[in-house]
């Protein structure tokens, strides 16, 4: 397969991951401003924050407004991670490698893209909010799903599915990161109406807080959110998941070419950072230098991947 | 349905009868509730969009893809009337095979006299550079495009021959698909000479012209200039269909003596290269130095013999428009024959009496520039002012080497279905040739491109032209 092909399949499939993501987080803020009577202005700040987006933010807007942050997180052009941006970028790259593609999946690729164009062409009130972040979760699903159902388990199926996990593994640390002083134990904060608020949002945007429950009955409580997403390999996003992912579809890489160049050995070093642990294990070494050191890790291991299979010149 | 005045209608000659090839398609069509067939059209549209079927327009930055509009009346063909198109078609061919050939190795027939040495001095389309080339298996032009217009019952045209990188074949094909999907009990009542086969075809052609150094199952690939060009869809599908890989220039590196494609597994070899890109664009090293889309030193390992372009580089110069008018004597000089398939006539105003006559009859006539295309330096004397054809006569007198004219064409129509129903358009037609060391291959029919604005017998795509289906019937 040529190199540019598998290239644009992995950062297709970032892409669509990222955009599914960041409706995500519009959700949460959503939520939380229109459920808890918490500051507004610090939940959409620390949303902008989760999304890598501030700065960038701030350098368009003098305020941290809720419509201006939605807008800017689902349809600014001058946001690169904006929804519309994305889709824009997944649905360029899935025409780069159209060969690649099954007919479903193209066809999946391309009507998302029309249909979000399309409800996102118009700044979006709050009354359409919930149908559009809707359909921006159902045509990702429907991207993902004709990609499970028609393509062949090859190559070409590994490079899509290492662009999920790099990008989902991604953004799972970084959320963690802008949150994990929530997740410390501190014995003035325990229990309090601020902590339930932020434990929601974190696991709300990670699309974890139903399978949270289902896992622990009972009140909530720091360390076993912190374990849930860090640790627990049947949680799809958890950083356990993710890098088993990842390591797997290296592998059968590996196998598929007979070769396995450097990054599976960073794949393998990550896969063991999240497997067999424990989580105070993981306190002890501290929560913070921990998720630094796995956003890292992701970044060095994704530009491996792209080194060791020549996506560019 | 009222026909033209003046114009031949391919389905009711005079208005009334229903010509031969039409009739089974009609009995069809007057069964069918003309509300139920424009729901159709819609989801013919919608499908197109859908499968991304569409072409880019370049500066326009608002809707960058557009959809090359579809009419669900099909052209049809009745076999006789392709047999004789066929004919004339591969006698054409392979006489420009022959041509390109002998203009890059001894040039008989400009020692013979036919034709004039001074048409390929400092014409841009004569590439020094494939004098004594000898190109695999002595192909030159594996995909020609040859554009016709019909006039009369039996009387059709050349008006332009395409053998540098023809396109339209997708949607020669896509028309097909979605015909068939929209009407399944049409091709059940009706028999129609299939076309699908047309990428294997293609592959097959360009296999057979492997290099000589290449040996077992050859690797093809395609050669896009990328995502941004108005073919795009075309070079993907194609690619697709054929099984090859779809490549740009900086993919590919000329390494050892081969031109090799980079894979996530190192550097792959490829045999054959169907290249949908100018040949200025191909090789810095030896064209034009600031293409950034080429591949440094393509060109030498084409000469070495160790890869296949398809088409070769240098075939412009068989289409260019100052040879055209020569294609009669070009033909008679490689076959022996006469041509079975006319030119459009044509005069060369750098003779004097022919001059004379353009100047005369600027208000009927196209002139064309030799060496422009795109429909750019051209008047089109019936259309045009009186000022517009005063200047175009200045331009004429001072350089009138530079330009052809030819008649206004009354070219045939076919009916488009309409809100009113059925109503005549002006249509042509572009059959794709495959050209291999084993013979000529026409694929029955071809893209029919119809000028969908009323009594505009302008027919490109970028002026309000759409497509349609093209029917040559079984016997």
């Amino acid at each position: 397969m040529l190199g540019r092909t598998a290239g644009g399949l992995y950062w297709m499939f970032r892409y669509l991951e990222r955009s599914e993501n960041t409706a995500r987080l519009v959700e949460t803020g959503l939520r939380i401003s229109l459920t808890k009577s918490s500051d507004k202005v610090d939940d959409w700040s620390s949303i902008l924050d989760t999304a890598a987006a501030k700065e960038l933010y701030l350098e368009h807007h003098a305020s941290v407004d809720d419509d201006k942050v939605i807008d800017f997180l689902l349809r600014d052009r001058s946001n690169p991670s904006s929804v519309l941006s994305v889709i824009e970028a997944a649905r360029m790259s899935a025409r780069q490698v159209r060969t690649a593609l099954t007919r479903e999946v193209w066809e999946a690729t391309n009507d998302c893209w029309m249909r979000l164009h399309d409800v996102l062409r118009q700044p979006v009130s709050r009354q359409r909010l919930p149908d559009v972040l809707a359909a921006i979760r159902q045509e990702s699903a429907l991207v993902r799903g004709a990609l499970h159902g028609t393509m062949l388990r090859n190559d070409i199926y590994n490079f899509c599915r290492l662009g999920t996990f790099i990008e989902r593994a991604d953004n799972t640390a970084r959320i963690l990161d802008v949150k994990y002083y929530v997740l410390l134990p501190s014995p003035l904060l325990i229990g309090t109406q601020v902590d339930n608020v932020q434990w929601e949002t974190l696991l709300r945007a990670l699309s974890a807080q139903r399978a949270y429950h289902w896992q622990h009955r009972g009140p909530a409580d720091a360390q076993s959110i912190a374990e849930f997403l860090v640790l627990d390999p049947r949680m799809p996003r958890s950083l356990a998941f993710c890098y088993r992912k990842i390591a797997a579809n290296l592998g059968y890489l590996g196998y598929d070419y007979g070769d396995k160049p450097r990054s599976h050995e960073i794949a393998i070093r990550l896969h063991h950072s999240v497997a067999a642990r424990n989580i105070s294990e993981i306190f002890g070494e501290g929560l913070h230098e921990f998720l630094l050191a796995r956003v890292a890790d992701t970044r060095e291991l994704g530009e491996q991947i792209e080194a060791d299979y020549r996506f560019t010149r | 349905m009222k026909v033209r005045q003046g114009y031949f209608d391919e389905m009711f000659d005079d208005g009334s009868a229903v010509r031969a090839p039409y009739r089974a398609y009609q009995d069809w069509f007057e069964r069918e509730d003309p509300s139920w067939l424009l729901l159709k059209a819609d989801d013919a549209e919608h499908s197109f969009r859908r499968k991304g079927i569409t072409f880019n327009v370049y500066g326009d930055e608002d809707t960058t893809e557009r959809l090359i509009p579809f009419d669900v009346v099909p052209r049809v063909l009745a076999a006789h009337e392709w047999r004789q198109l066929e004919k004339g078609i591969e006698q054409r061919v392979v006489a420009i095979n022959a041509f390109l050939y002998d203009i890059y190795h001894r040039q008989e027939i400009i020692r013979a006299g036919r034709i004039p040495e001074s048409l390929f001095i400092d014409n841009a389309a004569f590439l020094p550079q494939m004098v004594g080339v000898d190109p695999p298996g002595n192909v030159y032009t594996h995909i020609v495009g040859i554009d016709l217009v019909r006039t009369g019952e039996s009387s059709f045209a050349v008006l332009e021959d395409n053998a540098r990188t023809p396109s339209g074949v997708s949607y020669m094909l896509e028309n097909r698909e979605t015909m068939l999907h929209m009407f399944p009990e049409l091709f059940s009542d009706i028999r129609v000479q299939p076309i699908e086969d047309y990428p294997m075809r293609l592959r097959d052609a360009l296999v057979r012209c492997q290099p000589a150094s290449s040996t077992g199952q050859p690797v093809v690939a395609v050669l896009t200039p990328g995502i941004f060009n108005s073919a795009y869809f075309e070079h993907a599908f194609l690619a697709e269909q054929m099984g090859a890989e779809l490549v740009q220039g900086d993919d590919l590196r000329v390494i050892d003596g081969r031109v090799t494609m980079r894979t996530t597994q190192g550097d792959l070899p490829i045999d054959v290269l169907y290249r949908r890109v100018d040949d200025d664009f191909i090789d810095p090293l030896n064209f034009d130095p600031d293409s950034l889309l080429g591949v440094p030193g393509l060109f030498d390992v084409y000469r070495a013999g160790n890869v296949t372009l398809a088409n070769a580089p240098g075939t412009g110069i068989a289409d260019d428009k100052a040879i055209y008018s020569y294609m009669p004597d070009i033909i008679e000089f490689y076959t022996g024959e006469k041509p079975i398939l006319d030119n459009v006539r044509t005069w060369r105003c750098g003779e004097p009496d022919s001059l004379a006559y353009v100047l005369d009859h600027l208000d009927e006539l196209v002139v064309k520039e030799v060496h422009g295309s795109g429909g750019y330096g051209m008047l089109i004397g019936p259309a045009a002012s009186t000022g517009e054809r005063e200047e175009f006569a200045a331009k004429l007198r001072a350089t009138p080497e530079a330009y052809i004219a030819q008649p206004t064409l009354a070219l045939s129509s076919v009916p488009i279905l309409t809100q009113s129903g059925l109503a005549p358009r002006h249509v042509d037609l572009r059959p794709f040739v495959l050209v291999s060391p084993d013979g000529v291959n026409i694929t029955p029919g071809g893209l029919t491109r119809v000028a969908l604005r009323e009594n505009s017998l302008v027919v490109n795509s970028s002026q309000g032209g759409g497509t349609k289906d093209t029917w040559v019937l079984e016997d």
